[in-house]
């Protein structure tokens, strides 16, 4: 029997069980190749586009933190942008002033930002979407003047922000700083994808989307929404922070108009771009978020911002559900084509 | 010795044309991004994001680099100017100079602008030795040569602004009781710390009211009001062009009428006085050193006249009362100057020894009289200021040029 390729993108969409076990084979397929071209990659290119490709995973961790408290959860943020400059600030004094090992920086500002978050989603539970939108927007636009506060500033070098040291691999290592901060990145992320698509999948996670798709049903069932909105926020700060750390630790420096309201403007189109509650889209966003800029303005340099905005609608135009969805969308047109061929095939 | 010998003997053969190249090409030596024919030098600039209004100083460099390449370039090497957007945005800095350096090869990077962005790619210049020249800040930490020997501010740096100002006010009010407006980040305070610097011990007493304001700020009048209420009797203005105007405008309104110092970056005719009241700003005082496109004063100076023709010729559509577009032109012509100096070694090292090897050069576009110095030990090419008071109509330059130089 052939499926419409409509409703197969319907039904991949609520993926029944079944469906999920048979289409696991691919899945782990692509992600192995995946991991492999990445791997490969700084061995092919030059030491600059490792570091945009460095940028672009930093990013894309970014987006999914602010993913799984937007796309999952369905809480807004405008303010994420303080979040991953907490984390790159902490691991920024750190390095700075504790003297601390790089990698050890992360679990810092991991532990930092989810108890910020964990804080910060405990008065967000009374604000629904658009009030939720502005309160963290406050946040954003609070974060760069709080940075340059004066009595912080023994802390965070007030405007002039901190300049840290780029890591060396270890010795031993035949890799340049970039090739092995790349390989450090791409660690970190498989690890944080790992747990994202683990707790997507897990009861907590349905809990989290159910939340999403119906608070009132979510609580009649049982479900503590108010501790489970709020886990995730520090959840989704905790991506985003030790996306900041990293960031801070590849661009080598940290300072406070590094974090503005822009910043997290970025992540958001980045989330949209890639699609919303998809984890590997994340990384379409990242790509999305530092190539789209440099096009626009080589395309234009007077009207760079105006050939952003026209690429920008044409992206949403094109896949209004953003690249997962169309990814979403050809593997079922392939999936129903193949079906077509082995029927037509037997007949 | 050797050389003329064996330049002679080869005179006598018969390849000599052919031959004689040799030798003089093996003198020329090339750094990153030169060749016979161009020299690439590298810029980030503020097209997009919240400093874009700064975005035209970046775009009159590239109307100045064209108009010099049309006069046949720099010793028969054209320029290739690369400019990047960074949004002011630091990461994206360190970006698009990765690029530069990196993927483009640039020999230097020029110019590029604001503080923060400029801080990010400081240790990575330094680190690479790519020369990162005359960058477009006022702040005080460029001029650094021990610690960081390839990086070079241009203009005069706010904390010798303000260090100047102090010396005024102990000379006019020497028991003044001062109040300070300033923008709450690194210009401001660096204003703010040349001043009480200069001040001295006597800065505890004298300085009564530091009030900072924030760009998002509607008004300033609470600071001044303040300010008057408090009995001070010297105003230090050191706001961007709006607030400046806010507070002249509104000191004049409530009858206050201090020692009023503005700070060079308000002294726009056009941008800060007219709308402040031009009747309200008799008697500001200000440092200027550069000649104010707005103005008359500079009509028929030679100067103003040749910029006028280059930004008619090749940046028509620049605004010609933003001083901006008088600063891209002036540093540009250091940074060929420099280029010049170097002759057939253009070198990253040659660069930097010709960079600090400047002596009394002067720009067209400094006020008369200003000289550009600079040494293995001193990168502060500008120095010179020269105070001002305005009579109700345009800025009276008076009293001599002078020196304010901090090391950072």
């Amino acid at each position: 029997m052939t499926i419409p390729p409509q409703e197969t993108a319907v039904l991949t969409r609520e993926r029944p069980r079944g469906a999920a076990v048979a289409r696991a084979g691919p899945r782990h397929l692509t992600i192995g190749v995946a991991i492999v071209v990445a791997l490969l990659l700084p061995l092919l290119t030059t030491s600059f586009v490792t570091f945009q490709l460095t940028l672009v995973m930093i990013y894309g961790l970014a987006i999914l933190g602010l993913n799984l408290l937007t796309g999952f959860n369905g809480q807004f943020s405008l303010g994420h942008s303080a979040f991953y400059g907490i984390g790159a600030y902490t691991a920024a004094i750190l390095m700075d002033q504790g003297e601390l090992a790089y990698y050890w920086t992360l679990p810092c500002a991991g532990v930092l930002c989810f108890a910020v978050g964990f804080l910060f989603g405990l008065p967000a539970l009374r604000l629904q979407g658009l009030y939720l939108a502005l309160a963290t927007f406050a946040l954003a636009t609070a974060m760069p003047q709080i940075l340059k506060f004066h009595p912080l500033e023994p802390l965070t070098g007030g405007v002039q922000g901190i300049a840290i040291l780029k890591p060396d691999p270890p010795p031993g290592v035949p890799l340049s700083a970039d090739q092995w901060l790349y390989y450090f990145t791409l660690a970190v992320l498989l690890v944080m994808f790992g747990g994202a698509a683990n707790l997507v999948k897990s009861r907590t996670g349905r809990a989290i989307m159910a939340i999403r798709d119906h608070p009132l049903a979510a609580a009649a069932m049982g479900i503590n929404t108010a501790l489970y909105k709020t886990l995730t926020f520090g959840v989704s700060a905790l991506y985003t922070g030790v996306a900041g750390a990293l960031g801070a630790i590849a661009v080598q420096f940290v300072a406070p108009d590094s974090f503005t309201f822009l910043l997290s403007v970025s992540l958001l189109v980045g989330l949209v771009i890639g699609g919303v509650a998809s984890i590997p889209g994340c990384l379409v966003g990242g790509l999305f978020v530092l190539f789209v800029p440099n096009i626009a303005e080589s395309i234009s340099r007077g009207l760079a911002g105006a050939v952003y905005g026209v690429i920008l609608l044409l992206v949403i135009y094109v896949m209004p559900s953003g690249a997962a969805g169309l990814a979403r969308i050809l593997t079922a047109r392939l999936a129903s084509i193949r079906s077509i061929r082995t029927e037509g095939r037997s007949t | 010795m050797k050389r003329i010998t064996r330049r002679s003997i080869l005179a006598a053969a018969p390849s000599a044309l052919v031959l004689t190249a040799v030798p003089a090409r093996a003198e020329k030596q090339y750094g990153p991004g030169v060749s016979d024919t161009e020299i690439k030098i590298g810029n980030t600039g503020p097209y997009s994001g919240p400093a874009s209004s700064y975005g035209t100083i970046p775009k009159s460099m590239a109307a100045y680099y064209k108009m010099v390449n049309d006069q046949g370039g720099v010793n028969g090497r054209k320029i290739n100017f690369m400019s990047y957007d960074d949004a002011y945005s630091p990461p994206k800095t360190v970006e698009q100079v990765r690029r530069l350096v990196e993927q483009d090869g640039v020999l230097l990077v020029a110019a590029s602008l604001g503080t923060p962005t400029n801080s990010a790619i400081w240790n990575y210049m330094n680190q690479k030795k790519v020369p990162q020249l005359f960058v477009s800040t006022g702040a005080t930490k460029w001029d650094d040569p021990k610690h960081h020997p390839w990086t070079m501010g241009w203009q005069p740096n706010y904390q010798s602004e303000g260090r100047v100002y102090a010396a005024y006010i102990v000379e006019h009010k020497p028991d003044g009781k001062i109040g300070v407006l300033y923008q709450n980040d690194d210009f401001g305070k660096d204003y703010l710390k040349g001043l009480k610097d200069g001040l001295g011990d006597k800065a505890k007493s004298m300085v009564v009211i530091e009030a900072a304001y924030e760009t998002t700020d509607p008004t300033v009048d609470s600071q001044i009001i303040g300010m008057k209420a408090a009995g001070c009797d010297v105003f230090v203005n050191t706001g961007i062009p709006k607030f400046a105007a806010q507070a002249i405008r509104k000191a004049a309104e409530i009858e206050w009428k201090p020692l009023h110092i503005l700070s060079s970056v308000g002294t726009s005719v056009a941008a800060t006085l007219k709308p402040a009241g031009l009747e309200n700003a008799k008697d500001l005082v200000t440092d200027f050193y550069i000649k104010d496109p707005t103005d008359p004063q500079w009509q028929d100076d030679q100067g103003y006249k040749d910029w006028l023709a280059f930004m008619d010729k090749y940046y028509p559509e620049g605004d010609k009362t933003d001083a901006g577009n008088v600063y891209g032109p002036s540093v540009s012509q250091t940074v060929v100057q420099v280029l010049k100096q170097c002759g057939d070694e253009l070198t990253r090292d040659n660069v930097m020894r010709q960079a600090a090897n400047l002596h009394d050069f002067t720009v067209p576009m400094l006020l008369p009289g200003i000289k550009i110095n600079t040494s293995p030990s001193d990168f502060a090419p500008v120095k010179q200021i020269q105070m001002a008071r305005f009579d109700g109509e345009r800025w009276r330059l008076f009293g001599p040029l002078i020196s304010g130089s901090v090391t950072g």
